[in-house]
């Protein structure tokens, strides 16, 4: 971890908080909206916000959020910096035909003449243990198809401030999810001031030789847990947070899976036409004289998301632990 | 104004005259006269002006209400239904009002993950839903359960939906509050909002071209109004005449988004009148008028075999939700204001009741049975495994369903002890004792 200076107890929601802050402290042309956000945001993410920069930058949006991404972009447009927040990932699908066909195709329609890089959407995802079918979704994939666009997860709360900012500050539309379960629960040690932590890059979290393990958001953390009981077992499991999904880091991985000779992907959604694909068809092309195994995908099943049956249909570290097993036998 | 007709003076023709005029407009025949005095298509406009003047204000849509504050019929207004049936709609609001605070406080004992209460709105939900038939199809949003509970809603339906039980229809799958019930025309409440607002719109076309005489009925916030769904609805409704009654809940907020923020406009009564459809605000803690204009709006909507809009207005009394705080965004006395015997819907209707001299005390049962039927809703089971998780996703499973229910098992079976399995009903392919727990 660079130094950044000083550092603070933060958990995702207040580094969220935090990133915001310095956005627009250091950017005048930076706003804040969305549903809800003016008093502070159902997760709380924008407390505080509307206090120090006042409501015409941080304010509520009528209940609309392909209207709030059309609004976002065309400030965005006019060179504004626009941080748009979707309450839940689960209802960013109004928004959808904003941001796949105006967003991502904005700067290559006009051959580079017009962009909206200032713009950046955040929103809530992931499991959360009650949220059943429309407040755990994770629809990184759909955004993933999009070329034009940008895709991150952080995983914690350093990684969430330092990314954030880097996609407020990335002259290209980003869409920036954030793992509900992790609010409250995730807590570092974060920077009180302002740093950027690249996008596109992926983050080795933990050295291994046998396996690479590869997941972002909430599931580098069952990755970790897993890795521990591979660990008894006697298998050493390299684990890497991809962070971001688009446009993803494919060396740091075939890098690893040079070394390791084995790889595991694993992400919450279903596992049909999943990010994992993608990563599993690549590293194919790339290291299949390195492989020493099928790659293996612990994934969510293909099913919508079931509320009392989330235990059993996440690919928790009990599945991933049984999914090394499988690769490294 | 006269002078006006003189402005299609020759010149101002296209070149070809009259014909090229009636080509544009794709009919063979000639324009009349009144036709080329007026040629544009699609507005009301009678008149020409002659100085630029914008439109904004007008006086705006009145509010319908028949019942007092102090629990009197206005003059002239009688009591559309029968004694017996107002009794019986008053002891639903107040059943409601039992189960909702029961519900609500088991969920501040973590007994339930969540929980909608729909305080001060009884009677907008009740009165609009006494007014409808049975085999009128319900498309709600979420905060209706006065609505369901008039079409038969029972409190073991409520339980065994927010307990996730086994006897859930919808099979534990998604959160509390999305009921569902086939029998009781209640198509499924999903949260992503105003989704169900076009299903309806199609819904009653479908019932109209089909000649049925029933009406698509689609419950909604004003929140949910601003969504893109919404305007389609109703613009199709519209143009494409469905039978559909569209009916606003106007309650003030959005969770913390108060209207003020959510519109500018006169309501949401003032869309459908926009869009050409027969359109009514009432008072929806008025239990009389809630129940005289839908019963109108359903009548209109037959009759003229085209939509109608009633917009109710009321007040969220309750937080948003068990997740919301709504001291955080108003003041508590005004919804203590709300709550007073002639503001709110229920007192209102308990006034006008005493006045008749009805006994409607709730029976004290009531309470005794909701605690009862949730005491047991903590012991009963939940669906099984493999059906709860793996069916209904298509009609029939695929390969990957199959091999994926496979690989649970396989799992389950390996890691019995991390998995509390007790609360599911076993089943012939996920046969996990019921007692089992896990070790940890
Ligand atoms: C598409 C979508 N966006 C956001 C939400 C989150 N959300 C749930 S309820 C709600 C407010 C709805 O307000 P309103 O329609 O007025 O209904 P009320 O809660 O007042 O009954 C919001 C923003 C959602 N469920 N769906
Ligand atoms: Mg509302």
């Amino acid at each position: 971890m660079a130094d950044h200076g000083p550092t603070e107890k933060m958990n995702l929601f207040t580094a969220v908080n935090g990133a915001l802050h310095i956005a627009m402290e250091t950017d005048p042309t930076a706003c804040v909206f969305g549903e809800d956000v003016a008093f502070g945001g159902v997760f709380r993410c924008s407390i505080d916000l509307r206090e120090k920069f006042g409501p015409h930058r941080v304010f509520n949006t009528p209940l609309s959020e392909q209207g709030i991404a059309g609004f976002a972009i065309g400030m965005a447009a006019v060179g504004h910096t626009a941080i748009a927040e979707m309450q839940f990932a689960d209802y960013i699908f109004p928004a959808f035909d904003q941001l796949v066909n105006e967003a991502a195709k904005f700067r290559y329609r006009a051959g580079g003449v017009w962009d909206c890089g200032g713009l950046t959407v955040r929103s809530a995802w992931g499991a959360v243990g009650h949220g059943g079918h429309y407040h755990s979704q994770c629809p990184e994939a759909y955004f993933a198809h999009t070329p034009g666009l940008k895709v991150v997860v952080p995983r914690g709360p350093y990684q969430a401030k330092g990314l954030l900012l880097s996609c407020i500050r990335d002259r290209n539309p980003c869409v920036f999810f954030e793992p509900k379960a992790l609010y409250r629960a995730a807590v570092d040690q974060v920077p009180v001031g302002d740093y950027n932590l690249p996008l596109s890059k992926a983050d080795v979290v933990q050295e291994g030789d046998d396996i690479t393990c590869v997941g972002w958001g909430t599931q580098v953390h069952r990755m970790l847990k897993a890795a521990e009981m591979a660990k008894e077992e006697g298998i050493s499991c390299e684990i890497i947070d991809l962070q971001t999904i688009l446009p993803w880091d494919v060396h740091t991985i075939e890098e690893s899976v040079k070394k390791t000779g084995r790889l595991l992907v694993t992400h919450e959604a279903p596992l049909t036409q999943g990010f994992g694909a993608e990563i599993a068809a690549s590293i194919t092309e790339r290291c299949f004289f390195s492989l020493e195994a099928p790659i293996k995908r612990v994934c969510g099943y293909d099913v919508p998301f079931p509320l009392i049956y989330e235990k059993f249909y996440l690919p928790d570290e009990y599945k991933i632990f049984e999914g090394i097993k499988e690769v490294c036998a | 104004m006269l002078q006006s007709s003189r402005f299609l003076c020759s010149h101002s023709l296209p070149p070809g005259g009259v014909t090229a005029w009636v080509r544009r407009f794709g009919s063979r025949r000639k324009l009349t006269a009144e036709e080329i005095e007026m040629p544009f298509a699609g507005v009301l406009a009678k008149q020409y002006v002659h100085r630029p003047e914008f439109k904004k204000t007008y006086e705006g849509i009145p509010i319908l209400r028949q019942l007092e504050y102090d629990g009197t019929l206005v003059d002239g207004i009688e009591l559309p239904f029968p004694l017996e049936e107002g009794v019986a709609m008053y002891q639903t609001m107040l059943k409601l009002t039992v189960y909702d605070q029961i519900m609500y406080d088991i969920q501040r004992q973590g007994r339930i993950s969540f929980y909608m209460t729909n305080s001060g709105e009884e009677a907008a939900q009740v009165g609009s839903s006494a007014a409808l038939d049975l085999g009128d199809v319900i498309f709600p949003q979420y905060r209706e359960l006065g609505v369901l509970m008039w079409r038969g809603f029972t409190l073991q339906d409520i339980v065994d939906q927010c307990f996730s039980l086994k006897g859930d229809p919808g099979k534990g799958r998604q959160m509390p509050v999305h009921y569902t019930s086939k029998k009781l025309n209640i198509q499924t409440i999903s949260s992503p909002l105003a989704t169900q607002i076009p299903h309806a719109t199609g819904c009653g076309y479908a019932f109209r071209m089909r000649r049925q005489k029933n009406c698509a009925v689609t419950y909604f916030g004003e929140g949910a109004a601003s969504e893109g769904d919404f305007i389609p609805a109703i613009n199709f409704a519209a143009t494409l005449k469905s039978q559909t009654l569209f009916i606003c809940r106007n309650n003030g907020f959005a969770i913390s988004t108060p209207v003020s923020e959510q519109y500018i406009g006169d309501g949401i009564a003032v869309r459908g009148i926009a869009y050409g459809i027969n359109t009514i605000r009432v008072d929806g803690n008025d239990i009389v008028a809630s129940y005289n204009a839908t019963k109108e709006a359903r009548r209109l909507c037959l009759e003229e075999e085209a939509p109608c809009v009633v917009e109710l207005m009321t007040y969220r009394v309750g937080h948003h939700s068990t997740s919301d705080d709504a001291s955080r965004y108003r003041q508590d006395e005004e919804a203590k204001a709300w709550q007073e015997e002639g503001m709110s819907g229920v007192g209102r209707f308990k006034r006008f009741l005493i006045n008749q001299e009805q006994d409607m005390k709730l029976a004290q049962e009531t309470k005794k049975q909701a605690i009862q039927a949730i005491r047991e809703g903590d012991k009963e089971k939940y669906c099984p495994i493999d059906e709860g998780l793996f069916e209904d996703v298509y009609d029939t499973p695929d390969w990957r369903l199959r091999e994926q229910q496979a690989h649970l098992h396989k799992h389950l079976e390996t890691h019995a002890d991390k998995y509390d399995m007790s609360r599911y009903e076993p089943s012939a392919a996920f046969p996990f004792p019921a007692d089992s727990k896990p070790k940890k």
